[in-house]
């Protein structure tokens, strides 16, 4: 480390050039976006090149990275502060990806409960468009949407996720316990029912009775639950490298902070989901159903 | 993978290793090193933003549209009404990133990732940041953003020309695919998401550092001041701009993939963009003023020789400004038609910002009074920030009236008031800390002289520069527009002189910077050996250090004793 006599726990993280290139990851990735939407220097739009490079590199750094921090934490740099230190982290990277998703819910919410705001006024205007696209939206959904039914595919989604959950937990448990036979099959089954929920919402986005674009009603339901699925398959990659760790002897009955974390990302999920549920498939469904 | 590691430098001093310049400062995981690229980037951005405030201020000096013109007339060869309409579009531009650059780019780095990377880890007795390599990518992310701001700039925006234009509030329909179909929007967009990874990797830094890296016997309650309004920036940033990022992403979608989130025809709401902007939006202006208020606190307590009169007061107050201001976003919003009991909830919120906000000031008050005080350079800027951030505070209390706010929203009135406050406040602030810490930080001394007349000449230029917007507001005078009639010409006039006058003094500070880099005045050790030039009123970790700090300090961890902190 520093040399000299470091007489604290504290981790001093040697120099890297992860930093730098991740930044230049994220610069390309940010540039090779606007030139694939909008085209730029030249490119025309539809050029997916500068986008794919970047992407590639984000995720090399994300790779290299990490396997650093792998190693450290091997190597006995993540002593017991430096574990609360992280612990700390990981909560407040989840606080704020909580903060994400307020964004999207207060959109949805907005849309749902204040329409008749929006559109309660009597306006003058000469457009016949206008007022045509006036009353669609005088009511909630608007006109023209049919809605999932959520007790169907939406609720065994739900069960799949809740039961991802538990099984999650019984994972842990028994890597806890230093049964590692348990610890592997229970999370080998938590990333079988994560894929599930990707293939199974994939299946429910195909029978959509509304398109994403041009419908307010699409935009608000497939960005909010598109992020979440996003972060599903986030959650489900999380999980495959603890099971991954887990076959290399990398996690321990007392030390698997990783495999924690995974874990904490996959109940926030979870927990998410059932926001979701609850508030855009079932409660606008019934509102729907009995006419408000 | 070779990579992977990066060996440190060991040739050198046996007690300070340093790694060589690459390693140092690309790779570097030092808090200090981190703290002066920030520094230096702040100045950069400053230097940008600061210019694009110059061309404001030459357009306004005078009626009609001349000097963007001009510009367009000469480098762009455009005429006859093309180059009115490109000359009008170009100021919008100006206004526009003068705001984001100073903001994003300038405050936020000076003062969070300056200081607060600098001072931090000093003042709580830690031997540097919980996550130093994420502390880097947070710089280095920083500097991505600013490069495609500045690309945005110059790539096709509006129907008018380059850059978008629709002020840094990026309000919909100005920033969506009718308002600004090009390119320089998207970039913007994607310009601000870096900045805010960058800020939200930061905030988790300092929260964690703070949580869980105080020196032994320092309890949260005998934490520096500077370090409890830097927590609670960090929460602020942590919680508000994830809400930014969601906004902006529908701006995105809206723009490119075919949704409606803001899009009146679509049914959607551009009303619903201004919740979400200014959710994040107000508390976004305490994150710029509470780390100038932890500041403050430190300097007026050590020119005053006293500690800080009701330490636990001030450090709550912070806490209750960062709890409020996220409940009173919608005074921004007056005029977009919100019903009157709306209305009055958050002008009873806003104005109850007003006791904190006053705690803080009168707790300064009282720290001098009866203080053996002495008026170095950075208690003068210290007291021209109270000063001044009143002025400020006592027009935002004027503005949180909504029936008043009818009457001034988007005028000079609200330009005025959001200068004393940032610019007069913050800029102020962040300038009495480069004066306190100048000596800590580079381990030399700066001319006395010259940061006196930098004060003097700032004070007097920047009073010059806002004072008469105050009238220029009350009379009419719109925001955001390029060209004015001539009844606001003395004014408009007074201010521009005004800001002549900072120009001076930001010309004063650069020859202060580079005499002391050439005279290089050895700076002060005190009778304990300690790099301490302020005296017995300095009482903080950072004082019982040598100037500068070696490359890894607390090596063996400080015990704080039964004393407070401060």
């Amino acid at each position: 480390m520093s040399g000299g006599d470091v007489k604290h726990d504290y981790h001093l993280v040697n120099p890297s050039p992860w930093p730098l290139i991740g930044s230049l990851a994220v610069l390309t990735l940010a540039i090779g976006t606007v030139t694939y939407m909008k085209g730029l220097f030249g490119m025309p739009a539809g050029t997916w090149a500068v986008m794919a490079l970047g992407f590639a590199m984000v995720i090399w750094v994300m790779a290299g990275w990490w396997a650093q921090v792998v190693k450290e934490g091997r190597t006995g740099d993540h002593t017991p502060v430096v574990q609360i230190g992280l612990r700390y982290g990981m909560i407040l990277f989840i606080a704020s990806e909580v903060m994400f998703f307020v964004a999207w819910f207060w959109g949805f919410f907005e849309f749902s409960i204040f329409w008749d705001a929006r559109t309660g006024h009597t306006w003058d205007s000469a457009n016949p468009l206008f007022e045509e696209g006036l009353n669609r939206f005088k009511q909630w959904p608007p006109a023209g949407v049919t809605t999932f039914d959520p007790f169907h595919l939406p609720l065994m989604n739900t069960l799949v996720l809740l039961l991802s959950g538990t099984t999650v937990t019984w994972s842990h448990h028994a890597l806890q316990h230093g049964d590692m036979k348990g610890a592997k099959l229970g999370l080998l089954i938590t990333i079988v029912l994560g894929l599930a929920f990707t293939a199974l919402q994939v299946l429910e986005y195909s029978h959509a009775g509304f398109a994403y674009d041009g419908t307010l009603y699409g935009s608000a339901f497939f960005m909010a639950t598109g992020f979440h699925g996003a972060h599903v398959i986030i959650g489900t990659i999380f999980l495959t490298v603890c099971l991954i760790r887990m076959y290399a002897g990398n996690l321990t009955p007392k030390k698997h902070l990783g495999f924690e974390f995974a874990a904490w990302y996959w109940h926030f999920v979870d927990v998410v989901w059932l926001f979701l549920f609850a508030f855009v498939y079932v409660t606008p469904y019934l509102a729907f159903e009995t006419g408000k | 993978m070779p990579m992977d590691e990066i060996a440190l430098d060991h040739g050198h001093d046996a007690h300070d290793h340093k790694p060589g310049f690459v390693t140092r400062w690309f790779f570097s995981t030092n808090h200090k090193d981190i703290g002066t690229l920030y520094l230096v980037f702040a100045m950069i951005a400053g230097i940008v933003g600061y210019s694009l405030s110059g061309l404001i201020r030459w357009e306004l000096a005078a009626p009609g549209i001349g000097p963007m013109l001009w510009i367009q007339t000469n480098f762009f060869g455009l005429e006859g009404d093309a180059a009115i309409t490109a000359a009008k579009h170009f100021y919008n531009v100006v206004i526009s990133y003068h705001g984001l650059v100073m903001i994003f780019f300038m405050v936020m780095p000076a003062l969070i990732g300056g200081f607060g990377n600098w001072f931090v880890p000093l003042m709580i007795g830690a031997p540097d940041m919980a996550f130093p390599r994420m502390n880097n990518i947070s710089f280095w992310l920083t500097v991505a953003s600013f490069i495609l701001a500045c690309i945005s700039m110059t790539v096709p925006g509006g129907p008018g020309g380059n850059g978008f234009g629709g002020g840094w509030t990026l309000y919909p329909p100005l920033s969506s695919a009718s308002g600004h179909p090009g390119p320089a929007m998207d970039l913007l967009i994607l310009s601000l998401h870096t900045a805010g990874i960058a800020s939200i990797l930061g905030a988790i830094n300092f929260i964690v550092t703070i949580l869980n890296m105080r020196a032994p016997g320092m309890t949260m309650h005998k934490m520096p001041l500077f370090a409890w309004s830097i927590l609670v920036t960090a929460v602020l940033l942590l919680l508000a701009l994830p809400v930014l990022a969601g906004a902006l992403t529908m701006l995105l979608t809206d723009r490119n993939f075919g949704s409606q989130f803001f899009i009146a025809n679509g049914g959607g709401d551009p009303v619903m963009f201004q919740h979400l902007f200014w959710f994040f939006g107000h508390p976004e202006v305490y994150i710029m003023i509470l780390p100038a208020f932890g500041i403050i606190s430190h300097i007026v307590s050590t020119f005053s020789k006293k500690p800080i009169f009701g330490y636990l007061g001030m450090a709550y107050a912070m806490v209750s400004i960062g709890v409020i201001g996220f409940v009173v976003w919608a005074h921004h919003m007056y005029t977009v038609g919100m019903n009157v009991d709306l209305k009055a909830y958050f002008v009873a919120a806003t104005m109850v910002i007003a006791v904190p906000t006053g705690i803080k000031i009168f707790s300064w008050i009282a720290t001098m009074w009866g203080g053996s005080i002495e008026f170095k350079v950075p208690m003068i800027w210290a007291i021209g920030f109270i000063f001044l951030f009143t002025i400020g505070g006592v027009t935002g209390v004027v503005l949180a009236n909504a029936g008043i706010d009818h009457a001034v929203h988007d005028t000079y009135y609200v330009v005025a008031h959001f200068h004393y406050v940032l610019s007069l406040g913050a800029v102020f602030g962040l300038f009495a800390g480069w004066y306190y810490w100048f000596e800590k930080m580079f381990g030399v001394k700066y001319n006395t002289f010259l940061a006196t007349l930098h004060f003097w000449l700032m004070f007097v230029g920047s009073n010059v520069l806002f004072f008469p917007q105050h009238f220029l507001g009350l009379q009419g005078m719109p925001r955001r527009y390029i060209d004015y009639y001539e009844g606001f010409s003395t004014w408009h006039y007074v201010s521009s002189v005004g800001y002549a006058i900072t120009l001076l003094a930001t010309v004063v500070f650069f020859v202060l910077l580079i005499e002391a880099a050439v005279r290089r005045r050895k700076a002060t050790v005190d009778a304990h050996g300690h790099g301490n030039p302020w005296g017995e009123g300095a009482t903080t970790l950072e004082w019982t250090l040598p100037s500068p700090p070696p490359f890894h300090q607390y090596n063996e961890l400080p015990v704080v004793s039964g004393k407070g902190g401060h």
